[in-house]
């Protein structure tokens, strides 16, 4: 034990007097918790539209006014040939052309029906998809609501017709704002980063210089050098990861709805295993270049994979078996439920217990890899 | 008759089907300074990490500090200090620091260590530096700090890899002067080196050759058999036969 509290003191050392290190530790969970939630947005917004309005009625105009109101719209021209309005398309000018037919309102009053023609620009799916969604949510408001009023006056509902209604209720972020949905996952790129990488790295290093071969004449035991590795980089975690939460609290109004105290169970047990992670990146690599390389390919793997962006329910049947293989999946998934919903140890034991069978795993075989004699 | 601190019996290592160590049989006797010599390639390196605990034997018995290659690594380990021509102090730390963590590794206690990091620093001339980082040193102030941080446990035994690898011939010298000083209180040395003016510094002098020792005796009596004016020659006589390339 004592020969640990050596090692500890000289990792301390080298850690804080690396300056870089240092700064990064503070500025990376602030800079990328103000940054991230901003740039990796999926909300769609300002999408513009081209406008061939063959009817020029008051219901276009006012149609046309509702959509500009919405906010997630720009008209960005009104032509009057569809093949003028994709050449705004082609410049890049506008996303949808949206095309009135003549006798518009007229036909919309007097049969209570009106096509109205959306051509989209699909090079960006998400985009266009959500878009049309939007639009298309716009225009069958627009002809339900009030306007309609004129077009019921002529084709009254029959009377004892039933008519269902559904309507939303948003929980757990009520405005749904993508904010709510991103910060925690930000959380988890930050422990990963630093279990994942920082360790390997760090140990790699050892390697390169030669350090290690030093280290492996001394009676430094295998079990103390590895603590003495881990140790630093795990309260390192711990630390960002306050900072983590303070930053989303100050900056975003982000407070926990869970109880702190299981935020901090789920992330020290989650560093373990992303430690032991590292630990093993760096007993397969013999210099920096190679474990950045191994590191960096498994954790793009871990990150796309682990539902942080994009719902790992809607992946195929292989991609979720994959998915649930990383640790980083099931963490995304607490901190998410712990934070927003305030669930409790209750809800999220399973996926505790997957998070100690990952640190388990991934820590013994670390540890059967590294030998100080071969 | 004098102790012996390491004692090899037909030791042998091979990888696949290939000898790096063949059936060496050798004793070094407590408080001599042990020249190993070899070409690159000749199996010094391996030999040297079976007798450090970095690496097991395939064949043969060895025994260093009394303790068994085998089974009593961590004893070897605990009673041996080692120091590499890849410099292996922190250049993040600072002298001190440097000091510190080695003899806390080897289980000094703080107080036996700042008693005996401050009688080293006085030794060393280094009290200006003592509080540099070790990066900021010149080479051959850090080999010479790093073969005193070797010996600061006071092991029985040192193993020097080529300790004076691209040192100036002054700070070789000095190097030397460090090493007879810590022979004369009882540490033996066991050193291998390319310098065969080195050699001629040594007690006894081995010539490894293809996995093999060729020669085994003091220098004086190595130049008297093979005829030669000085050691470079014995080396040359015996390391020419070498069939294995160098690496």
């Amino acid at each position: 034990m004592k020969k640990l509290g050596f090692l500890l003191q000289k990792e301390f050392r080298q850690i804080l007097r690396d300056r870089i290190i240092l700064v990064m530790i503070f500025a990376m969970p602030t800079i990328q918790l103000i940054i991230l939630p901003l740039a990796a947005n999926f909300e769609v917004k300002d999408i513009k539209v081209v406008v061939v309005d063959h009817d020029h009625s008051t219901l276009t105009q006012r149609m046309l006014g509702k959509l500009g109101a919405s906010g997630y719209f720009r008209i960005t021209g009104a032509v009057s040939s569809y093949q003028e309005a994709l050449h705004y398309v082609e410049r890049n000018d506008a996303d949808v052309v949206l095309e009135i037919p003549v006798d518009f309102e007229r036909n919309l009053v007097r049969e209570g029906r009106q096509q109205v023609s959306l051509s989209i620009d699909a090079i960006n799916g998400a985009r266009a998809s959500i878009g049309g969604a939007y639009l298309n949510s716009i225009i069958a408001d627009f002809s339900q609501g009030t306007d309609l009023d004129i077009v019921r006056a002529a084709h009254p509902v029959p009377a004892g017709m039933p008519v269902i209604n559904v309507t939303y209720n948003t929980w757990y972020n009520p405005r749904e704002q993508y904010k709510y949905y991103m910060v925690p996952g930000i959380f988890v790129l930050l422990l990963t980063l630093i279990g994942g990488f920082m360790s390997a790295l760090n140990i790699v290093k050892e390697k390169e210089i030669g350090t290690i071969e030093q280290i492996n004449v001394t009676p430094i035991r295998k079990w103390e050098f590895i603590s003495g590795k881990l140790i630093p980089f795990w309260l390192m975690g711990l630390i960002i990861f306050t900072i983590g939460l303070l930053v989303a609290w100050v900056v975003y109004g982000i407070v926990s709805v869970g109880p702190l105290w299981l935020l901090y169970l789920f992330a020290a047990v989650y560093l373990v295993a992303l430690l032991g992670f590292g630990l093993l990146i760096s007993t397969y690599s013999a210099n920096q270049v190679q474990a950045m390389f191994l590191a960096f390919f498994f954790m793009l793997i871990f990150m796309l994979m682990s539902g942080l962006f994009t719902a790992t329910e809607s992946m195929p049947g292989w991609a979720r078996t994959i998915s649930a293989l990383t640790p980083v999946t099931h963490f995304v998934k607490v901190i998410r439920m712990v934070m927003l919903k305030g669930s409790g140890f209750a809800d999220v034991q399973l996926e505790f217990l997957y998070e100690i069978a990952f640190a388990l795993v991934l820590n013994a075989w670390a540890v059967f890899n590294y030998r100080k004699t071969s | 008759m004098a102790e012996q601190v390491i004692v090899c019996k037909e030791l042998t290592k091979r990888f696949g089907d290939f000898y790096a160590v063949n059936n060496i049989t050798f004793e070094v006797t407590k408080g001599e300074i042990f020249g190993f010599l070899g070409a690159n390639g000749a199996g010094k390196t391996t030999a040297m990490r079976i007798l450090c605990g970095l690496s097991f034997p395939t064949s043969g018995t060895a025994t260093v500090a009394g303790f068994d290659v085998y089974h009593q690594q961590d004893q070897i380990k605990r009673n041996i200090g080692y120091m590499s021509q890849k410099f292996s102090l922190y250049e993040n730390l600072t002298v001190l620091e440097n000091i510190e963590f080695y003899g806390g590794v080897y289980g000094l206690s703080r107080q036996v260590i700042k008693e005996r990091s401050n009688e080293l620093i006085r030794t060393l001339g280094l009290e200006r530096e003592a509080k540099k980082l070790v990066g900021e040193l010149p080479l051959g102030w850090k080999q010479k700090l790093a073969f005193s941080v070797a010996i600061f446990h006071r092991p029985q035994i040192v193993f020097l890899d080529e300790p004076t690898g691209g040192v100036d011939p002054v700070t070789r010298r000095q190097f030397w002067d460090m090493i007879y000083e810590a022979a004369a209180t009882g540490i033996t040395v066991f050193v291998t080196t390319h310098y065969m003016d080195e050699a001629e510094y040594c007690n006894r002098v081995t010539i490894m050759v293809d996995g093999k020792i060729e020669a085994l005796d003091a220098p004086q009596a190595l130049k008297q058999r093979f005829q030669a004016e000085n050691m470079e020659e014995v080396f040359y006589q015996l390391a020419r036969s070498a069939k294995r390339s160098s690496d």
